[in-house]
């Protein structure tokens, strides 16, 4: 893929600044960032939409009170962990739901407190799955767990976020048995590598695959198919709004 | 190989020749060992009719006795993730309702319940719409739960079995194929509502299917419950108590037979399921006898919700009334599925400029998802089935995951299988009931 400054003007409004994150080429390039409504590149657009350039969009700390019993699994959490001040980096509240932004290196230990405290008692380990971020932040790769108590009926979700050079976090299967094949799910489809996993290997895709689908860089694929006469191109290459 | 000590040899005339001859059998007999190669590693599946699809397990067999289960999965991966981050938020629904083929209904609800908790509508879903999603759901239970008492049935040697329970899915597809064009992958439940109002014909389908299926249900009963082979092949096979239920994230029927009265539709309601007067029925045994008896009673419960559900279907829009989310066309139940209205084609391309216009920006552009992430679980017949949705802010999703109880089910294989017999593998399996177009996504 070329880089945007070698790229033929494409007939759109020309860009005077490279916006960041658009330069590791399509189809991961559509938001969180970058330039343009449509997705495409390489045809005319004529519109003028092609040069916008939209914001990335930053989370921020929610202030106290949390409200719920957000507060209280939050006090809980600070009570029963001593290294809480260094091990969450942010809390924050959305759309009535809990997320601890938690210091990768130090995920395993606060599912265990989290399991274990009992004013926590977050017994279920419902999901483990990844989000890739590509371009918003140095610490792209985000793994996602929800838990689940089923004492308080209550969930949470925690947020560990790595880079892609060295996407490494320890393992909770020691704390939740059930995260073994969601984390087997997380490295196969992003390369996320959990240390202390007992048997960390490719579970969806075959085991010679190469590459991690599931990142934002890896390509969707397919092949432009003709219908009617006309050759139309796979899902990521078409013009679509974005 | 140089000089060799088994076998000298010489040339001839016909050429090499070599002479045999024995003497070490002592040392190869001490060398074997008795116990590990009376071990023979078995592969079952992934073509298998008594694993539920394109499951693989490979056993370590002693005997008859499995000392060692390992499940392989990943055979019916499709993508469906990661398509659906090059689709916008609406043709979700078409993709998600392809995981779970047995509870397409389920994957369409919460999908949908993520979309419109990410956009913040919920408050705004009409009643209707809600109690609609809460009648298909619940018929859809039933009609998995006749699957899955059917198929683990046959595979236990009770062939009738098998037909009576998908003759009786066979009203519950009939009354899907009604109301939203197709027997399975409906893309019925839509953010914002549903796709098509329940027509009066189908409620009286509904109606006429109430009246029978209870009776139906005792037959089966009748059938199997005082049935010696299926109390021997039940009773006592795959024992999973609650705490190894929970560390393996087991939940739905499995976790509820060990003793735990987990339903997400009683424990963290949704669809205003906290409004519905209905059971949540246990046992104690945690084995394959209990997991019997609590699906059985659990399509009893969704006949009373589908009964209820019936009742406070009260005349009023299905779909959201904000214009910028709802689909702007009004389909059509033809023939083939569901499809374009004429009457609405005429109306846009005729009538009305406005519309023609809306109409175009919300199919080909779609609606766009304030920035976010959210999880939503529902209750489907094999347990927790979430969705992790995130949202840029696009009119694409970001990245949806889905929590499939399939998938995390069948982790609890190798702890229900070893040390058991190997008939057993397949009560043990059959039981968690894993649909592997979930499990595999």
């Amino acid at each position: 893929m070329t880089a945007p400054q070698d790229r033929p003007n494409d007939g759109g409004v020309p860009v005077p600044v490279t916006p960041a994150g658009a330069t590791s080429g399509a189809p991961a390039e559509y938001p969180p960032a970058g330039r343009g409504m449509f997705g495409n590149q390489g045809t005319g657009d004529v519109s003028g939409y092609g040069g916008l350039v939209r914001p990335r969009r930053t989370v921020e700390d929610s202030p106290r009170p949390y409200g719920g019993y957000f507060d209280e699994v939050t006090d809980a959490l600070e009570e029963a962990y001593p290294g809480f001040a260094d091990a969450i980096e942010k809390v924050v509240v959305d759309r009535g739901e809990l997320t601890l932004h938690v210091r990768p290196e130090r995920i395993a230990e606060v599912c265990q407190v989290m399991r274990d405290d009992l004013a926590l008692r977050f017994e279920l380990c419902s999901s483990v799955s990844g989000v890739d971020y590509l371009g918003a932040d140095e610490r792209r790769l985000h793994v996602v767990y929800q838990l689940t108590s089923m004492t308080y009926r209550r969930r949470v979700r925690l947020e560990a976020a790595v880079s892609a050079e060295d996407p490494h976090l320890p393992s909770v299967t020691g704390v939740y048995p059930t995260a073994d094949w969601q984390e087997r799910e997380t490295y196969d489809m992003f390369g996320i590598v959990f240390d202390g996993h007992p048997n960390l290997t490719r579970i969806l895709m075959p085991d010679d695959w190469e590459g991690h689908p599931q990142r934002k860089d890896y390509p969707l694929g397919g092949v432009p198919v003709e219908y009617k006469g006309a050759e139309i191109p796979p899902p990521d290459r078409r013009r679509s709004y974005q | 190989m140089t000089a060799s000590n088994y076998a000298t040899e010489r040339e001839t005339t016909e050429g090499k020749v070599f002479t045999v001859t024995g003497g070490d059998w002592d040392d190869v007999v001490s060398g074997t060992d008795p116990i590990n190669d009376e071990r023979i590693v078995v592969n079952m599946g992934p073509q298998h009719p008594s694993t539920h699809g394109v499951l693989r397990l490979i056993l370590e067999l002693e005997g008859e006795t499995v000392r060692e289960a390992r499940s392989v999965v990943g055979y019916l991966h499709t993508g469906i993730e990661k398509n659906l981050e090059y689709r916008n938020w609406v043709q979700g629904s078409t993709f998600v309702t392809r995981m779970d083929y047995l509870s397409p209904l389920f994957n369409e609800t919460a999908y949908a319940l993520a979309v419109e908790k990410l956009l913040g509508i919920e408050e705004q879903i009409t009643e209707r719409a809600t109690t609609i999603r809460v009648l298909m759901m619940e018929l859809n239970r039933i009609s998995s739960h006749l699957v899955w008492v059917a198929t683990t049935a046959m595979e236990l040697g009770a062939v009738n079995m098998m037909l009576y329970g998908f003759r009786e899915r066979e009203h519950i597809l009939e009354i899907f194929e009604l109301i939203t064009g197709l027997r399975m992958n409906h893309a019925y439940v839509r953010p914002g509502g549903v796709a098509q109002d329940v027509p009066d014909e189908a409620v009286a389908k509904i109606r006429d299917f109430l009246k029978l299926m209870p009776k139906k249900l005792k037959d089966y009963e009748n059938l199997l419950s005082g049935q010696p082979i299926w109390l021997e092949r039940t009773q006592n096979v795959a024992v999973l108590d609650v705490t190894g239920c929970v560390a393996l994230g087991v939940t739905g029927p499995v976790l509820r037979s060990a003793g735990l009265a987990w339903d997400l539709r009683k424990t963290m309601p949704y669809c205003g399921y906290e409004t519905y007067e209905f059971d949540v029925p246990t046992h104690t045994d945690g084995d394959v006898w209990g997991r019997y008896l609590v699906r059985l009673a659990e399509m009893r419960e969704s006949l009373k919700l589908v009964e209820q559900a019936l009742d406070r279907l009260k005349p009023g829009p299905v779909m959201v009334a904000d214009k910028k989310i709802a689909w702007p066309a009004q389909l059509a139940i033809g023939v083939d599925g569901m499809g374009n209205s004429l009457e609405h084609v005429a109306k846009i391309m005729g009538q009305s400029m406005e519309s023609l216009i809306h109409h175009f920006k919300l199919v080909t552009e779609g609606f766009r998802v304030p920035p976010g992430q959210v999880y939503v679980a529902v209750e489907s017949p094999r347990g927790e089935l979430g969705v992790h949705a995130v949202s840029d802010g696009g009119t694409r999703p970001y990245r949806v995951h889905y929590r499939e109880p399939s998938f995390v089910n069948l982790q609890a294989l190798p702890a229900m299988a070893e040390g058991g017999l190997i008939a057993d593998v397949i009560a043990g399996g059959a039981s968690l009931d894993p649909v592997m177009g979930g499990c595999d996504r």
